[in-house]
């Protein structure tokens, strides 16, 4: 077939959201002119919504499997392009009550160009269109991030996220070219074949550490989270809910794939007794440190999203575990756990911010007898909480349950036990903080003067539907890693 | 017909959430019928399983597949262990509702939560797939929390708190245990008959079975790990630390014979002589302290730790008599410990508004609650391990077995008994018979006890007279639970 | 043998009676009274029919009633009477309508007070018809409890010390007799008496561990000791007794005592002959001292109700006499096996008859306090037999009675057992007299100061006996006349069990 053609169809979902993205920009100014923000935010949001769910169709209906230009498209990546186009469908249901922002027209286009740069960085397997696809992402993000001006947080938020994500870039990029430089190639499959058999230089390490560097700050692990806990507060809650899900998944995703296809040969071993050196006693240390300063800091936060946050860090640290174990193996649970992670932590910030919507903050005193005010609301918060914290039959408990069978049977068998060891640990410990946020919601008697959660309708829907996934993929996980086991069997990397 | 007692708990509580808030009757009623169904479940059950119990009989109730990536399958069955705690089970939650009659302030989100956790030891107690064990295992710590950080009294939040963590710690040492026993077996599946034939390398059960052990055990007030237990039954609303007393502790103890003893014999050969020291000093120490506590319902907690400790030494002794001490010793202290918590909470607290037993004792309660001073009386010579009460066989068992194996750890335990007596009857004394003569006109005005009351301490108190007088109802099916072939490991080079 | 399980009956009967009555309301403190008097009176006329159905000729266990209770722990609910249980099942029958009947007048609580003396007999008679060492001792502590609660509810000024030392001495003695039978299961594996003693007959038991056994027997001993009570171990009784209501000291000393004398006969004998044998000098001491200390410190007392407290220690005394002397003497040679025959029907005759005397003893002190507005002192009064003349005759049968005066029933069993004991251990006898003398010496102080003298005048008006009082007294008293004159009645159901007893060492 006509490459071009070829390459068109391959990327026909993103094409159609960044089409979505040029409609919504030009509906709003077209519609746009002395209507209220409430209706223009709702026109946006439609379009949003129509666009994404067009693109799934695409991806869902239309079988593609294509390694044409830079792209490779299996239905593994389509599979995955269907999960993030859900999550910024959910994203901008959140986002039609916000009433951060007035310029709704650049907002949803914004977000649909993020959403683009997810499924582009999922679709492509050279490094140079990866990092194409994350700068797409992460300055959609930069700016989303500055959109509540009339709050100085989102403006110091949005700074901090570019300095940082500025810096690491330039990491990026850096080792990028330093691979190019040794391998001569940019390609993940062509980078590995120029690898075998050559002995490694420090070069080409320099060169590695700088590019999981670099991957590590998209993830917020420890130590490259400072950014994330004043991004995810100071954000508005939507944009914030957005980064914690969908970046995560896709980031995830690419990380273990060029990991995986390029550098197989450098991969060493965090086993406690017998050590080698290469990218996974790196990530192996990156996930200890996540796991801990993730949860000893969370412990102490007062704020609600900043406690989101750092449980973020420490979720990031749990799922690095999946490539520090022999990833072939543990890809699908990885895949399993960013998933299900991704639709909690997007119903956790949802029920923020329809807290925002009714006037309140995301302090936990803000929560205090929300069980009362809001039974419905309270207990959707209560499912999502004990996901995090890993209580079954969520679907949190069965994906790290997974997780952590699938890292102590990495070959020899128990050689990660002290990671996984760390890790229940950590898991343990954790229960604390998600447990005084519920007590706030269901203990503690409400004040009288506080307003009662008024919530939108789209907002309680989408808060509702989430929970019902997370309970769903508690109860019969099976569904979900059903289909990824069979997508990844026949389609492996 | 046994799954029935999990899915009617669960959908009692689902029930009550949806019931319009403030009805409390009707919550009240709907909960007692849950907890009846269950009951009645359970005996209909334990009827079935018992005409066809042989050496071993393990009768399958659901085996259904769930997650076959995992091997995982939802499979509840029972053996005679296992139907001895699933009756005890029943007939503390029917005993719970009744003393929660008077539980005014959100009676619905209490009655729920109450059904969730009995659901959830149901859910335990009938569990053979050790991942179907696990997940009820941990669903239990959540209503917990909830029933003692919302309803409880002195201190809640930090005891509810420190309850949830210790208890989520514990599981989280079972899982890694459960984790490594998977790998390693290399069995394909989490069914309990499966992991406990192994083989586990015996360098590998050496760290295994104490994490594991000491993992449940923390939930079964091992000594030095029971900290969390007087403070959460104070804390916690009365029928709340019954069952906790009654039924949780069991859930950690069950989990030890059932998961640790039975998957690692070899490193619990090794570790045989440390854990029943522990399980000694957990007696003697919880009796000491009950003796010189101020608080009512202090006492009662530290009596609990004290009679966890005979189960766990009924464990450790290795014998097939020490074992069924300790699983009789676990009905029959479910049964006595949800009595004493009764009296304590609802019949004492409730009306006095103080435990403190200086305050208690110039009120002359015999005279003013005759029914509670009774109830207490015969509660407190069952605790004691009077015979005539389901507590004397139990305790006698386990004594024998410890005898065989660690003669010098049964005197101790033994000593523990006699300490037993002392602060069962000062605590007696003191809560309820003034000093000297009181005037009648003194002595505070109660109002009586109530029709529900009396019904749930007749439950109580009939079922511990009947196994203490009949004995080899549970007897029956406990014996031939311990003749399963799974559990001729344990006894090899057991008693010496 | 018989198709009613009677002796399980007479044991539950009082435990329901008593339960029953405990859970009547509060405001029905008639009805308890009332039920509770019915339940003894049917448990007499129960025991009555034992009597009537009992064959006097036979030696051995008869009503035995066995079913398998824990086989893995070799208990087994094993009753059954022989002629020494039979008179103690009677004996306890008798004195619990009598104590009942003395504290008809009680104002506090009636109802559980009744109750709680029906739980004692259930205990007294459980433990007399035990044939397994666990049923004995759930039913000896049974009787414990309630007699503490009788005590410090009911009791004296300073009855709250008093029911304390009682229950700490009878429960310390409880326990080392657990000790020692938890010994004895752990070396023989069983619980059953009847199994025991063969076992011990054959040297069994403790073959070659002389210690052990002698440690076990000092459990037992001290047990039972505590319980009789023994000099040393009986400072708990004077305060208990005289502390304790009326109604509970007619049941304490009138059956309860004897569950400690029971106990040797039933338990230390047949179990461990060879070790009272070889401690028979120390033991004769005991019962020496046991007979002759408490009538000296009765002697020495002001108090009428501490009196009779002692002397019926003293009382007992002889029959620990009579026990341990016949204990020696292992050979059979005609003699001696009819000098110990003698001895062992003495004590049961001293045991049943000692029980009639003291409760009426007991009743008639507290009838002076009750008429005397709480005095109870020796010098209190005077002269009372001119203002009441039949309830002084009466006091004065039973306190001759308690003498042992020939005629009455007091003496054949004291007659008997110095027979036994004289050529068996003539020196402790000799001891022994002198308690008799001192006995003498303060029943007759009692009758001279309280009876006779000038009569003061705030007692001039002294009434004497009502009917209902007399109703209470007349079975009793003619109990005493009866027995005293026909003493074959109860001889004739002991000597065979007694026979059959000696056979066992």
């Amino acid at each position: 077939m006509n490459p071009f053609l070829e390459c068109l169809t391959a990327l026909a979902p993103e094409i159609i959201v960044v089409s979505t993205a040029l409609i919504v920009l030009l509906a709003d100014l077209a519609m746009a002119g002395g209507k209220p923000v409430a209706r223009r935010a709702g026109l946006a949001g439609a379009i949003t919504c129509l666009g994404c769910a067009l693109a799934m169709a695409w991806a869902g209906l239309m079988p593609c499997s294509a390694h044409v230009a830079m792209l490779a498209v299996s239905p593994v990546t389509q599979w995955l392009k269907l999960t993030l186009l859900l999550l910024t469908i959910f994203a901008a249901a959140l986002s039609w009550g916000g009433r951060f922002t007035r310029h709704v027209g650049e907002y949803f286009a914004l977000l649909l160009l993020a959403a683009a740069g997810l499924m582009l960085l999922v679709s492509s397997d050279n490094l140079l269109l990866i990092f194409v696809a994350l700068e797409l992402l992460s300055v959609s993000l930069y700016a989303l991030a500055a959109f509540d001006k009339s709050s100085a947080a989102s403006a110091e938020a949005a700074l901090k996220y570019l300095l940082f994500g500025g810096m690491s870039a330039a990491f990026t990029l850096y080792g990028i070219s330093l691979i190019y430089g040794i391998t001569g190639d940019l390609q993940l499959g062509y980078i590995a074949a120029r690898l075998r058999g050559q002995p490694a230089e420090p070069v080409f390490y320099a060169g590695l550490v700088m590019t999981l560097i670099g991957f590590a700050f998209k993830l917020a692990a420890a130590p490259f989270h400072l950014w994330a806990p004043d991004v995810y507060e100071g954000a508005p809650t939507p944009v914030a809910s957005f980064i914690a899900s969908g970046s995560k998944v896709a980031s995830f995703f690419v990380l273990a794939r060029i990991l995986l296809t390029a550098f197989p040969a450098a991969r060493g071993t965090a086993a406690a007794s017998d050590y080698q050196a290469g990218w996974v006693p790196v990530l192996a240390a990156l996930a200890a440190v996540s796991m801990v300063a993730g949860n000893v800091a969370a412990i102490v936060q007062s704020n609600v999203k900043r406690l989101l946050a750092y449980s973020a860090i420490a979720h990031a640290g749990y799922a690095l575990l999946a490539l520090v174990a022999d990833a072939r193996h543990t890809l699908a649970a990885l895949l399993f756990y960013t998933i299900t992670y991704a639709f909690t932590v997007l119903g956790a910030f949802a029920v923020v911010a329809v807290m925002e919507q009714s006037g309140r903050r995301g302090n936990l005193a803000d929560f205090e007898g929300l069980g009362r005010r809001a039974p419905v609301l309270s207990f959707c918060m209560l499912v999502f909480m004990l996901s995090l914290a890993g209580i079954p039959p969520l679907a949190g408990f069965f994906g790290k349950f997974y997780l952590f069978v699938a890292a102590a049977a990495a070959a020899p068998p128990l050689s990660l036990l002290w990671l996984v060891v760390l890790a229940v640990a950590a898991s343990a410990v954790s229960l604390y903080y998600y447990l005084q946020v519920l007590k706030q919601i269901y203990a503690v008697a409400p004040s009288p003067t506080a307003a009662w959660p008024r919530p939108a309708l789209s907002a309680q829907a989408a808060i509702v539907l989430l929970a019902g996934i997370v309970i769903v993929l508690g109860c019969a996980p099976d569904l979900l890693l059903g289909k990824i086991t069979d997508l990844l069997r026949s389609h492996p990397f | 017909m046994l799954a029935w007692t999990i899915y009617i708990s669960f959908l009692g509580a689902a029930a009550l959430m949806f019931l319009p808030g403030g009805n409390a009757r009707l919550a009240r009623i709907i909960a007692l019928l849950a907890a009846l169904g269950g009951l009645a479940c359970a005996a209909a059950g334990v009827a079935q399983c018992a005409r066809h119990a042989g050496p071993g009989a393990l009768t399958d109730v659901v085996n259904w597949p769930w997650i076959a990536e995992l091997g995982v399958r939802f499979h509840l069955a029972a053996d005679g262990i296992s139907l001895v705690l699933v009756l005890l089970t029943g007939i503390a939650a029917v005993a719970g509702v009744l003393f929660s009659w008077n539980v005014e302030e959100r009676c619905r989100e209490f009655f729920a939560l109450y059904l969730a956790l009995i659901g959830g030891v149901y859910g335990v107690f009938l569990s053979f797939d050790l991942f179907l064990l696990f997940v009820f295992y941990e669903l239990a710590i959540i209503p917990k929390y909830f029933l003692i950080a919302i309803w409880g009294s002195t201190d809640r939040e930090y005891g509810a708190m420190k309850l949830a963590l210790y208890s989520f710690v514990g599981s989280a040492m079972v899982l890694v245990g459960l984790i490594a026993a998977y790998v390693v077996s290399g069995a394909k599946s989490f069914e309990w008959v499966d992991l406990a034939r192994g083989p586990y390398p015996a360098a590998f059960q050496y760290w295994a079975f104490p994490v594991v052990f000491v993992g449940f055990a923390i939930l079964a007030g091992l000594w030095p790990f029971h900290t969390w237990a007087p403070t959460g039954h104070v804390a916690a609303p009365t029928a709340a630390s019954m069952l906790l007393a009654g039924v949780v502790m069991k859930l950690g103890a069950y989990g030890a014979l059932r998961v640790a003893m039975t998957l690692f014999p070899i490193g619990l050969h090794a570790w045989q002589d440390t854990m029943a020291a522990l399980a000694v000093v957990g007696i003697v120490y919880g009796a000491l302290v009950a003796l010189v506590q101020q608080d009512f319902k202090f006492v009662i907690g530290y009596s609990s730790v004290s009679h966890m400790g005979f189960v766990l030494l009924g464990l450790m002794t290795l014998t097939q008599i020490g074992f069924s001490g300790a699983v009789l010793q676990m009905f029959s202290h479910g049964i006595i410990a949800g009595l004493l918590f009764a009296v304590v909470g609802r019949m004492v607290y409730d009306r006095t508004h103080t435990r403190d037993l200086a305050q208690l004792q110039p009120m002359n309660l015999h005279q003013v609650l005759p029914f509670a001073a009774t109830t207490f009386i015969i509660a407190g010579a069952a605790s004691a391990g009077f015979p005539g009460f389901s507590g004397f066989v139990a305790e006698l068992q386990v004594l024998v077995g410890a005898w065989k194996s660690f003669p010098w750890l049964a005197v101790l335990a033994a000593a523990g008994v006699l300490v037993g007596i002392a602060y069962t009857w000062r605590v007696l004394l003191k809560a309820f018979f003034a000093e000297g003569a009181v005037d009648r006109r003194d002595l505070p005005r109660l109002e009586p006890i109530s029709a529900p009351e009396r019904a749930g301490a007749l439950l109580l108190l009939g079922t511990t007279v009947i196994i203490g007088l009949w004995p080899g109802l549970l007897l029956g099916l406990i014996a031939p639970a311990l003749d399963s072939p799974l559990l001729q490991p344990l006894w090899k080079g057991g008693a010496r | 043998m018989n198709s009613i399980p009677i002796l399980t009956i007479l044991t539950f009967l009082p435990l329901a009676g008593g339960a029953v009555a405990a859970l009547l309301g509060p405001q029905r403190q008639r009805a308890g009274r009332n039920l509770a008097m019915a339940v003894s009176l049917l448990t007499l006329a129960a025991a009555a029919a034992l009597w009537a159905a009992f064959d006097h000729s036979r030696g051995g266990m008869q009503f035995v009633e066995r079913a398998r209770w824990v086989p893995s722990l070799g208990i087994e609910y094993h009753l059954g009477v022989d002629g020494l249980g039979l008179l103690m099942v009677l004996l306890s029958a008798l004195v619990v309508p009598f104590a009942l009947l003395a504290s008809w007048d009680i104002r506090e609580n009636p109802k559980l007070y009744f109750s709680l003396a029906l739980f004692v007999e259930a205990g007294l008679m459980g433990t007399f018809t035990a044939q397994n060492f666990i049923h004995w001792f759930v039913f000896w502590e049974l009787s414990l409890i309630p007699a503490f609660f009788l005590i410090k509810i009911w009791g004296g000024p300073r009855r709250t010390a008093a029911a304390y030392q009682f229950f700490v001495y009878t429960m310390a003695g409880s326990v080392a007799m657990l000790a020692a039978f938890l010994a004895i299961y752990a070396a023989a594996g069983a619980f059953e008496f009847g199994q025991l003693s063969d076992l011990a007959r054959r040297g069994g038991l403790f073959a070659g561990r002389a210690m052990l056994a002698g440690a076990v027997f000092a459990g037992i001993f001290l047990g039972l000791a505590v319980k009789v009570p023994l000099v040393p171990f009986h400072t708990w009784l004077p305060a208990a007794y005289t502390e304790a209501p009326t109604g509970t000291a007619m049941l304490l000393t009138g059956a309860m005592s004897k569950m400690g004398v029971y106990g040797f006969l039933r338990i230390l004998l047949p179990i461990f002959p060879a070790q009272m044998q070889a401690l028979e000098t120390p033991l004769l001491w005991l019962a020496a001292a046991t007979i002759v200390f408490p009538a000296a410190a009765a002697l020495a007392q002001k108090d009428l109700k501490r009196m009779v407290a002692y002397s019926s220690i003293n009382h007992l005394g002889y029959c620990m006499l009579g026990i341990f002397a016949a204990a020696q003497l292992a050979g059979p040679g005609a003699e001696g096996v009819n000098n110990k025959a003698a001895a062992l029907n003495g004590v049961i005759l001293q045991m049943f008859n000692h029980g009639l005397t003291a409760s009426a003893l007991f009743y008639f002190v507290g009838l002076i306090e009750q008429r005397g507005g709480g005095l109870r002192g020796l010098n209190d009064f005077g002269g009372l037999r001119r203002a009441a003349p039949v309830f002084c005759g009466l006091m004065g049968v039973a306190l001759m009675a308690s003498l042992g005066l020939p005629g009455l029933n007091g003496f054949p069993g004291e007659f008997l057992i110095f027979k036994g004991v004289l050529p068996l251990a003539g020196w402790a006898a000799a001891i022994s007299t002198l308690g008799l003398l001192l006995t003498a010496v303060f029943l007759l102080t009692i009758l001279q100061r309280v009876f006779s003298g000038p009569l003061p005048e705030r007692w001039s008006r002294w009434p004497d006996l009502t009917a209902g009082e007399r109703w209470a007294l007349a079975p009793v008293i003619a109990l005493i006349f009866a027995l005293g004159v026909f003493p074959q009645w109860l001889a004739g159901v002991s000597n065979p069990a007694v026979l059959q007893l000696m056979k066992l060492f």
